[in-house]
C-alpha cells in the first residue's frame, strides 16, 4: 500500500472516498444460509420482459428446476431455489416499490435440498458463440452487480460493434459490501472459467479483471491462477468511489470514454461483474440454472455480519432472523450499497438476482435527522467530485427552479448515472442526485 | 422486530460529515489568530473595531431575518466572518461609528439584498470596505504606528469619534504604510518586516506569515480551495515581475508587491470566498490570476496606493462569466459544453 500502489493504480478523474466499512465482513468466508420456510421468486428479477411461469399451484418442484421460461430474447428463465410445493403465483412487494407477480414455494422440511435438475451440454469450450449465448440465457444469468441486466444480451452486442476487450468488474467500491471480494478469493477457478467462456461468447480478444488496490489478496489470488501471457489479466485500480461503475472502469483501465448516451460496446468493450462470471463458470459446465447468490449482510443493526450464500427468494424477514437482527440501531434497510442502493418498505421483500447486499444502518450513520438544507454556497465540492464531469451545482439550481428541460438540453442531465457523489459531499446537504432523479422522470413523462 | 421503524429514502444514504456551519466556523477559527495579532499590534482600538463590525454585521443579519420572516441565519457564522474580515481591512484608528455603518452596508447591500448566503455576487466585507473608501476617504487613509506603548490603555483619539462628526486628528500616532511610503515617498520596506508584520497598515493585513499559516489550516482541513490564493499571488507576482524587469528603478520588487498591503489577507481570506468565486477548477485559476493582475495594475498605475479590494470585487463580478467559459468537459463528449 502507500505511495507505491498509489502510483501504479489506474483511475478515472474525480470521485470520492467514503469510508470502506468492510472490516466486519471482508475476512469472513462465505457461509450458506438456511433455507427459508417459504421463498418468493418474482418473475421479473432482471431488466427486461418478465418470465412466463411453467408451474401450477400445488405442483411439487425440485431445487434447480425450471419454473418459468424466458419470454423472448429480452428475458431470462427462472429456476426453483428450493425443493417444495408451489403455494401460489401472486402479487408480492419488491424492492423497487410496486408489487409484481411472483412464484411462492413452500419449502419441503427435511429435504436434502440438493440440486436435482440440469440441462447438460457438451464441452462448451468447443461450442459456438451462439451456443454459449443460449446456454447463458438458459442459466437465467443476469448482472449480479446490481443492474440485473441479462448477461446473454450484454455478451452479444450488435454485429457492427465488434468487442475486443471484456472488462470484469471486481472493484466493489460501495461501502460495506464485500461479496465480490470473497468471490474472487473463494471462487477463483469458477470466475476464471466463466471469463474464458464469456470471452468466447463475446468474440473478444482479451479480458481484464479490474480490482481495487484495497484488495491485494484478491489480486494475488487471481494472478496466481493466470499465466504471464494469458489473455486474461488483472488490472489494479485505485480504491475510490465510483470506480465500479462501468463507464469509470472503462476510462480507468482502457482510457476510452463511452460516448454520451451510448453503451460500452460502442468502444469495443463489454463489462461484467465478477459474481456473474463466477456463476457462469460454475453453472454452465453443469447445465444448471441460477438459484442462489452471495450477498453481504452488514451494518450496525446486524449481530453476525458476513457474506452469505442465499437461496433466491429468501424473504428479508427470514434473512434478518438468521443474522441476529434485533431491530435495535436500525432505521434504514438498504438493498445494495449505501451509495446507490434502495431502502425497502417491507420485510416480505425477497432477495433477488440483482441484490448484492443488505446494509442495515441507523440514524447516526446516515445523519438522517437534524440536517438543515442550506442554500448552495458555491463551494464547488460537487464539481470537484462528479465522475462524469457535470456541474451538479448549476444542475441543482436549475432543478430548484424546475427548469428540467434545460437541464437535459444544455447541462447533460442524462449523462448523470446517479452515483450520489455530489449529494455525498454537499456541505449544504442539498439532495442533488435526488433532484436529478425527479428531473429525469418528469422529462421522460413530458417526452412520451 | 414488531416495533421496527424503517425509513424510506433514496440514495445516497451516507453524507460526508462536513456542513456549511462547520466550514464557516473553521474560517472563524482561522481568523482568530490574525485578530489576536492585530489586537496585540494595535491595541484596544483594534479590539473595539473587531467587536463593533462583528456586532454590526451579525445584528444586521438578524434584523433582516426578522423583517423578511425567515429563520435565523446567524448560526451559520457567515455574518461573523464578514464582520471580522471587514475590521481586518480597516485602519486601526478608523472611527467605530463609521465601521458600524460600513458593516451594516456590507451585510444589507452586499449580501441580504441578493438573497442571503450563497446568492451574493460580491464578498460582503469588501462591499462594506468599498463603501467606507467612498464615504470616509480621510479616515480610511489615516494610518497609525504599530506597537505604540499606550495602545492597551488608551484608544486612538479618532476611534471614539461621536457619530456623524469628523474624527479628531491623530497627530503623534500616524505613520505611513509600506505601500504609501513606496508610492508617495519612494521608500522601500524590507521584506522581512512585511513578512512578520512589524509595519503600519490595516488592522489585520500586516503579517503575511500569520495569514499564510492560518490559511494553511483551512487548506489542511479541506475547507479552502488553495488554488485561489495560489493563483492570486502568482498573478500579482508575475505582473509585478514583468514590470520590475522592464524598469527596476520605477517599480518595487515582486516580493514587496506580494507581501505588502492587503494582498495576502485578500488572497487567502477574501478572494477564496466560496460564494463569490467560480466553482470550476480552471475557472478558479483564471479568476485568481485576474485578481492578482488587477491588484498590481491599480497599485502601480492608479491613484490609490492599494488595489486589492477593487481587484477582488472585479474578480467577483467576472466570476459568472469565467465559470461559463470553463465548464468541465462531460465524460463521453468530445468537446466542452457550448456556451
Amino acid at each position: 500500500m502507500g505511495l507505491l500502489s498509489f502510483a501504479t493504480s489506474l483511475s478515472f478523474p474525480r470521485g470520492v472516498h467514503p469510508p470502506g466499512m468492510k472490516a466486519d465482513t471482508k475476512d469472513k468466508a462465505i457461509r450458506r444460509l438456511a433455507f427459508a420456510p417459504r421463498v418468493i421468486l418474482p418473475l421479473q428479477q432482471h431488466f427486461g420482459t418478465p418470465s412466463l411461469p411453467q408451474v401450477q399451484v400445488h405442483q411439487e418442484v425440485v431445487r434447480g428446476e425450471l419454473i418459468a421460461v424466458a419470454d423472448g430474447v429480452q428475458s431470462v428463465p427462472l429456476h426453483a431455489s428450493v425443493t417444495g410445493v408451489v403455494e401460489g403465483i401472486e402479487l408480492m412487494p419488491t424492492a423497487r416499490g410496486p408489487k409484481t407477480e411472483a412464484i411462492i414455494i413452500r419449502t419441503t422440511p427435511g429435504d436434502t435440498q440438493a440440486v436435482q435438475w440440469s440441462l447438460p451440454r457438451g464441452d462448451l469450450m468447443q461450442a459456438s458463440r451462439k451456443e454459449i449465448i443460449q446456454a447463458i440465457q438458459d442459466a437465467g444469468l443476469v448482472g449480479l452487480g446490481g443492474a440485473a441486466f441479462p448477461t446473454h444480451i450484454k455478451l452479444s452486442p450488435p454485429y457492427e460493434y465488434p468487442v475486443d476487450t471484456l472488462l470484469i468488474n471486481g472493484c466493489e467500491c460501495e461501502p460495506y459490501l464485500s461479496t465480490d471480494h470473497r468471490i474472487m478469493l473463494e471462487h477463483t477457478q469458477d470466475l476464471i472459467t466463466g471469463v474464458r467462456l464469456a470471452i468466447r461468447a463475446a468474440g473478444a480478444e482479451r479480458a481484464i479483471i479490474g480490482v481495487e488496490d484495497d484488495k491485494p489478496d484478491a489480486i494475488a489470488a487471481l494472478r496466481a491462477k493466470l499465466a504471464k501471457d494469458d489473455i486474461i489479466s488483472v488490472g489494479k485500480v485505485r480504491a475510490k468511489y465510483p470506480q465500479g461503475s462501468e463507464k469509470m472502469l472503462i476510462k480507468a483501465l482502457l482510457g476510452r470514454e463511452v460516448p454520451s448516451g451510448g453503451f460500452p460496446y460502442h468502444v469495443g468493450v463489454v463489462v461484467n461483474n465478477v459474481g456473474t462470471m463466477a456463476q457462469l463458470g460454475h453453472l454452465l459446465p453443469l447445465g444448471e440454472g441460477m438459484i442462489e447468490r452471495v450477498i453481504t449482510v452488514a451494518g450496525p443493526g446486524v449481530q453476525r455480519p458476513g457474506n452469505y450464500l442465499v437461496p433466491l427468494g429468501t424473504p428479508l424477514r427470514f434473512l434478518l432472523q438468521q443474522v441476529g437482527f434485533t431491530g435495535k440501531d436500525a432505521s434504514h434497510l438498504i438493498l445494495g450499497g449505501p451509495m446507490m442502493g434502495n431502502t425497502v418498505a417491507s420485510l416480505d421483500v425477497p432477495i433477488t438476482k440483482g441484490v448484492s447486499g443488505l446494509v442495515v444502518l441507523s440514524d447516526p450513520e446516515t445523519q438522517a435527522e437534524d440536517v438543515r438544507i442550506h442554500p448552495c454556497i458555491r463551494c464547488g465540492y460537487c464539481v470537484d467530485v462528479c465522475p462524469v464531469g457535470l456541474n451538479p451545482s448549476d444542475l441543482g439550481k436549475l432543478a430548484a427552479k424546475r427548469q428540467y428541460a434545460l437541464m437535459q438540453e444544455r447541462f447533460h442531465l442524462n449523462d448523470c448515472f446517479e452515483c450520489g457523489c455530489c449529494a455525498y459531499v454537499c456541505p449544504s446537504h442539498i439532495p442533488l442526485v435526488q433532484y436529478f432523479r425527479i428531473a429525469k422522470v418528469l422529462n421522460r413523462e413530458r417526452q412520451s | 422486530m414488531s416495533a421496527l421503524h424503517i425509513k424510506l429514502k433514496t440514495s445516497p444514504h451516507l453524507i460526508q460529515a462536513v456542513s456549511v456551519e462547520q466550514i464557516m466556523r473553521n474560517v472563524v477559527y482561522a481568523l482568530l489568530p490574525v485578530c489576536a495579532f492585530a489586537v496585540w499590534h494595535f491595541g484596544i482600538s483594534a479590539l473595539a473595531l473587531l467587536v463593533t463590525t462583528t456586532a454590526a454585521c451579525v445584528g444586521t443579519e438578524r434584523v433582516i431575518n426578522l423583517l423578511s420572516g425567515k429563520p435565523s441565519t446567524v448560526t451559520d457564522f457567515s455574518a461573523v466572518i464578514t464582520g471580522l474580515l471587514l475590521a481586518l481591512t480597516l485602519p486601526p484608528a478608523f472611527p467605530l461609528w463609521m465601521a458600524a455603518v460600513s458593516g451594516i452596508i456590507g451585510i444589507a447591500l452586499g449580501k441580504a439584498m441578493f438573497g442571503g448566503l450563497g446568492y451574493n455576487l460580491f464578498n460582503p466585507a469588501l462591499i462594506g470596505r468599498a463603501f467606507a473608501q467612498g464615504a470616509f476617504p480621510g479616515a480610511i487613509s489615516t494610518w497609525t504606528l504599530p506597537g505604540h506603548p499606550d495602545r492597551f490603555v488608551e484608544f486612538l483619539p479618532s476611534t471614539l469619534a461621536i457619530p456623524f462628526t469628523r474624527p479628531e486628528s491623530v497627530d503623534g500616532w500616524t505613520s505611513a504604510t509600506p505601500l504609501t511610503a513606496w508610492k508617495f515617498q519612494g521608500v522601500d520596506t524590507p521584506s522581512m518586516e512585511l513578512f512578520t508584520g512589524m509595519v503600519a497598515g490595516s488592522v489585520g493585513e500586516t503579517s503575511a506569515l500569520l495569514i499564510l499559516g492560518c490559511g494553511l489550516y483551512l487548506v489542511a482541513r479541506r475547507m479552502m480551495n488553495w488554488h485561489i490564493p495560489a493563483a492570486v499571488l502568482s498573478g500579482a507576482f508575475i505582473t509585478a515581475g514583468v514590470c520590475y524587469l522592464i524598469d527596476p528603478n520605477a517599480y518595487p520588487t515582486p516580493w514587496f508587491v506580494v507581501l505588502s498591503g492587503g494582498l495576502m489577507l485578500g488572497a487567502v481570506f477574501m478572494a477564496s470566498d466560496m460564494v463569490a468565486s467560480p466553482v470550476t477548477r480552471s475557472g478558479v485559476w483564471l479568476y485568481g490570476l485576474l485578481i492578482g493582475f488587477l491588484t498590481v495594475i491599480i497599485r502601480f498605475f492608479g491613484g490609490l496606493p492599494e488595489g486589492v479590494m477593487y481587484a477582488i470585487l472585479l474578480g467577483n463580478a467576472a466570476s459568472p462569466l469565467i465559470e461559463r467559459i470553463t465548464q468541465p468537459r462531460p465524460y463521453g463528449t468530445g468537446r466542452r459544453r457550448p456556451l
